[in-house]
C-alpha cells in the first residue's frame, strides 16, 4: 500500500512574474508524514494541486510510485485529499459521502457498506452514518472528510491546512487523530501547514518553502538544532545570534572564544543558540552577564541578559530560577548547543 | 423586544400580501359578475358566464392552452439545455473577450424584439418556419436563453469547483463528477432559471404574433383579443387562467425554500446567489 513520492524541479507559474513554484525537489518515502510548511501564498498549496493532479505544472515531473503521472488524471493518481473546508458534498448523508470513492470504483454494495462503517469508526463517527453534513458540527465534517478519503485506501493522502478552519480546543484532537490513522494505515501523506508547531508535531519530515522556494528538507529537530540560515532560525524561535570569526575550531566573539561540539569552517561566521539550552554556570564557554529583563511565562522563565561589550542574549529557564533584574550571573553556552549557521 | 418585532414583521408581511392580492380583486369580482353597473361597489348579480364561453370548442382556451403549454415547456427545456453549459463556462473560468461574449449573450434582452424579430421573421420564411408552432419555439429562445445563461452563471460563479475538485481526487471522473456533484449542487438554481424561461415563454405575445403569423395561437393571444372587444368577463376569466402558472410556481418555489431553510444561507435566495 505504501508507496513513495517523488516531486522533481517542479515549477508552476500563474501568469504573474514571479513563479508560485520554483524548483521544488523532495522525495516522499512510504508511509512518511512529509509536511510542506511556509507562509499563505508561497505556493505549498499549488504543489499539492499538481500532485493531486488538479493542476498541471509548468515545468518539472510528479512520479508516485516511480512512475511519472504528469499525464494521469486526478481520479486514475489515487491520491485522495483533505480540504481547509471539509468540502462534504451537501446532498448526500454521510454514508454516501464516505461510501463516494468506492462507488465510483465500482466496489460491490456489500463490500462497500463494511468499509464504510469501518472508516468511520475509525475516525470515531460510527453513529453518524445517516446524517447531512449539515447537521455536523465542523470538527465532525472533517473527521468525515479525512474518512472519505481514506476509505479507498488511497497511494497517497494529502492534507491541505485540514486544521486550520477548526476552532483551537478542536484542533488538538483531530491532529492526533490524523497521526494514529496516519501511522496505522502507513499511508505516504504530504500535510501543507503555515503552523509550525503542527507540522513539528506530526510530521516526519518538514519541507520549509518560501516564495516558492524549499529551503530546508529534514526532521523536525534538525530546525532547532541546525538551521540553515538566520531566518529558518528565526521562523522557529532562535532569537540569540552572535558574529565571530572562526579559526583553529573555536569562534572568536565579543563573548571571548567559544568552542562548538560541531567546529566551524573558518571565516566569518554567525552562531546561534536557542534560549532553551544557555545554562547558569560556570565551566567552558561561560562568561557574566546581567540580568536586564525578566518575563514569566508560567513554565519557564524568559531572561533578558546583557554580557560584556553589550552583547544581548535571550536565555529560557526553569521557572523555579528567581532572577531579579540587576543580578550578575555566570553563563555559558554549552558547545554542543552551539550552531554556525551558513549564509 | 422579540414579539414586538414579529409582530411587526407580520404586519409589513400582511401589506405586502395585500398590495400583491389587492389588484387580483377586480379580476376575481369580474369573473363571476352578472350583472356590474356604473354606481354599484360590487356586482349586483353572479354568474358563471364567462366560464362556459371558455369551455365552448369555438373560444380556442384549451386549444391556446395546449400551444402555450407546449410552446412553454420545450422552450424552457431547450434554453436551460443551452444555459446549463453556458453558465458553466462563463460561472468558472476567466478567458479572453468574457465582457464581449456576456454582452452577446444579454444582447438579445437589450434589443427590442420587434427590432430582431423582424429579420428573423425573414429568414424563418425562407426556411418555411414561419406560420409553425416549431418557429414560434424557436424564436421563443431569444429571449429566454439570456435569462437561464445569467442565472445559472451567478449560480456557478456562487459555488466555485472546490466540490467538484474533491469529487476528482476521490476517484470521480470528470462526468461522474457533473452528475453526481455539480448537477444535485445547481439544482435549485435550474429550477429558477427554468421557472423564469417558462414564465418568459408563457407571456410571450409579439413574437407569437410575429412568426406565428395567428396559426399558433397561444394564450397571450387570446387574452389580447379579448381585451380589445368589450367584454371584461371574458377577459377577466381569461386573465385569471393566465396568471395560473406563475403563481402556482411561486407556491412550489416558497415550499422549496421551506424544504432547503438549512441550506439558504449558503445558497442565496434559490440558490440563485447573487445574480449579476
Amino acid at each position: 500500500m505504501s508507496t513513495r513520492l517523488e516531486i522533481q524541479d517542479l515549477t508552476h507559474s500563474y501568469g504573474g512574474d514571479r513563479p508560485a513554484l520554483s524548483g521544488l525537489t523532495l522525495s516522499v518515502e512510504p508511509g512518511e508524514l512529509v509536511a510542506l510548511l511556509g507562509p499563505s501564498g508561497c505556493g505549498k498549496t499549488t504543489a499539492l494541486k499538481i500532485i493531486a493532479g488538479l493542476l498541471s505544472p509548468t515545468a518539472g515531473d510528479v512520479r508516485i510510485g516511480g512512475r511519472s503521472v504528469l499525464n494521469v488524471p486526478p481520479e486514475q493518481r489515487e491520491a485522495a485529499m483533505v480540504f481547509q473546508k471539509s468540502l462534504l458534498f451537501p446532498h448526500m448523508t454521510v454514508e454516501s459521502n464516505v461510501g463516494f470513492g468506492l462507488r465510483m470504483r465500482g466496489t460491490p454494495r456489500g463490500e462497500m457498506r463494511e468499509r464504510v462503517e469501518r472508516a468511520l469508526r475509525r475516525v470515531h463517527m460510527g453513529g453518524f452514518a445517516t446524517r447531512k453534513p449539515a447537521a455536523l458540527s465542523g470538527g465532525q465534517q472533517q473527521r468525515v472528510a479525512l474518512a472519505r478519503a481514506l476509505v479507498t485506501e488511497p497511494r497517497l493522502l494529502l492534507l491541505d491546512e485540514p486544521l486550520s478552519a477548526l476552532d483551537a480546543n478542536l484542533r488538538e484532537g483531530m491532529r492526533g487523530l490524523i497521526k494514529e490513522v496516519q501511522r496505522e494505515g502507513k499511508h505516504t501523506t504530504v500535510f501543507v501547514t503555515h503552523d509550525q508547531e503542527e507540522a513539528v508535531i506530526l510530521a516526519d519530515r518538514i519541507a520549509l518553502v518560501t516564495d516558492g522556494h524549499l529551503r530546508m528538507y529534514d526532521r523536525p529537530e534538525a530546525f532547532y538544532d541546525r538551521p540553515l540560515n538566520r531566518e529558518i532560525a528565526e521562523f522557529f524561535g532562535a532569537a540569540n545570534f552572535l558574529h565571530g570569526q572562526a579559526r583553529n575550531g573555536t569562534v572568536e566573539t565579543p563573548l571571548g572564544a567559544l568552542k562548538l561540539a560541531i567546529p566551524a569552517t573558518s571565516g566569518e561566521v554567525t552562531l546561534t543558540i536557542r534560549p532553551e539550552a544557555v545554562r547558569l554556570e560556570g565551566g567552558e564557554n561561560s562568561f557574566s552577564a546581567r540580568v536586564r529583563e525578566a518575563t514569566y511565562l508560567g513554565t519557564q522563565v524568559l531572561y533578558g541578559l546583557e554580557a560584556s561589550g553589550g552583547v544581548a542574549l535571550k536565555a529560557a529557564l526553569p521557572p523555579h530560577t528567581r532572577l531579579t533584574v540587576g543580578d550578575d550571573v555566570l553563563v555559558r553556552l554549552p558547545a554542543e548547543s552551539l550552531w554556525a549557521l551558513g549564509r | 423586544m422579540d414579539r414586538k418585532n414579529r409582530r411587526r414583521g407580520n404586519l409589513g408581511l400582511a401589506v405586502a400580501a395585500l398590495l400583491v392580492a389587492l389588484p387580483f380583486l377586480p379580476l376575481f369580482l369580474w369573473s363571476f359578475a352578472g350583472e356590474w353597473r356604473f354606481p354599484a361597489l360590487l356586482p349586483t348579480g353572479w354568474s358563471l358566464r364567462g366560464f362556459q364561453a371558455l369551455a365552448e370548442p369555438g373560444s380556442r382556451v384549451i386549444e391556446a392552452t395546449i400551444n402555450s403549454l407546449v410552446v412553454g415547456g420545450a422552450a424552457t427545456a431547450a434554453s436551460v439545455a443551452v444555459g446549463l453549459p453556458a453558465g458553466m463556462a462563463l460561472g468558472r473560468y476567466e478567458f479572453r473577450l468574457k465582457g464581449l461574449v456576456v454582452f452577446f449573450v444579454l444582447l438579445p434582452i437589450l434589443v427590442p424584439p420587434l427590432a430582431s424579430t423582424m429579420g428573423v421573421h425573414l429568414t424563418f420564411i425562407r426556411l418555411g418556419l414561419a406560420d409553425t408552432a416549431f418557429g414560434v419555439f424557436l424564436v421563443h429562445l431569444v429571449p429566454t436563453v439570456p435569462y437561464t445563461t445569467v442565472i445559472l452563471a451567478s449560480v456557478f460563479a456562487e459555488r466555485g469547483v472546490e466540490l467538484e475538485e474533491a469529487a476528482r481526487t476521490l476517484g470521480a471522473t470528470p462526468w461522474q463528477a457533473f452528475l453526481r456533484v455539480t448537477l444535485p449542487g445547481v439544482a435549485p438554481g435550474v429550477a429558477v432559471a427554468a421557472l423564469f424561461a417558462f414564465l418568459v415563454s408563457w407571456s410571450q405575445y409579439i413574437l407569437t404574433v410575429l412568426i406565428g403569423g395567428g396559426n399558433v395561437i397561444t394564450l397571450p393571444m387570446l387574452l389580447f383579443s379579448a381585451a380589445r372587444g368589450s367584454d371584461p368577463v371574458l377577459t377577466s376569466v381569461l386573465a385569471l387562467i393566465f396568471v395560473l402558472p406563475a403563481i402556482l410556481a411561486l407556491v412550489a418555489a416558497l415550499r422549496f425554500l421551506k424544504a432547503g431553510d438549512a441550506k439558504k444561507k449558503q445558497e442565496g435566495l434559490l440558490g440563485l446567489g447573487k445574480v449579476s
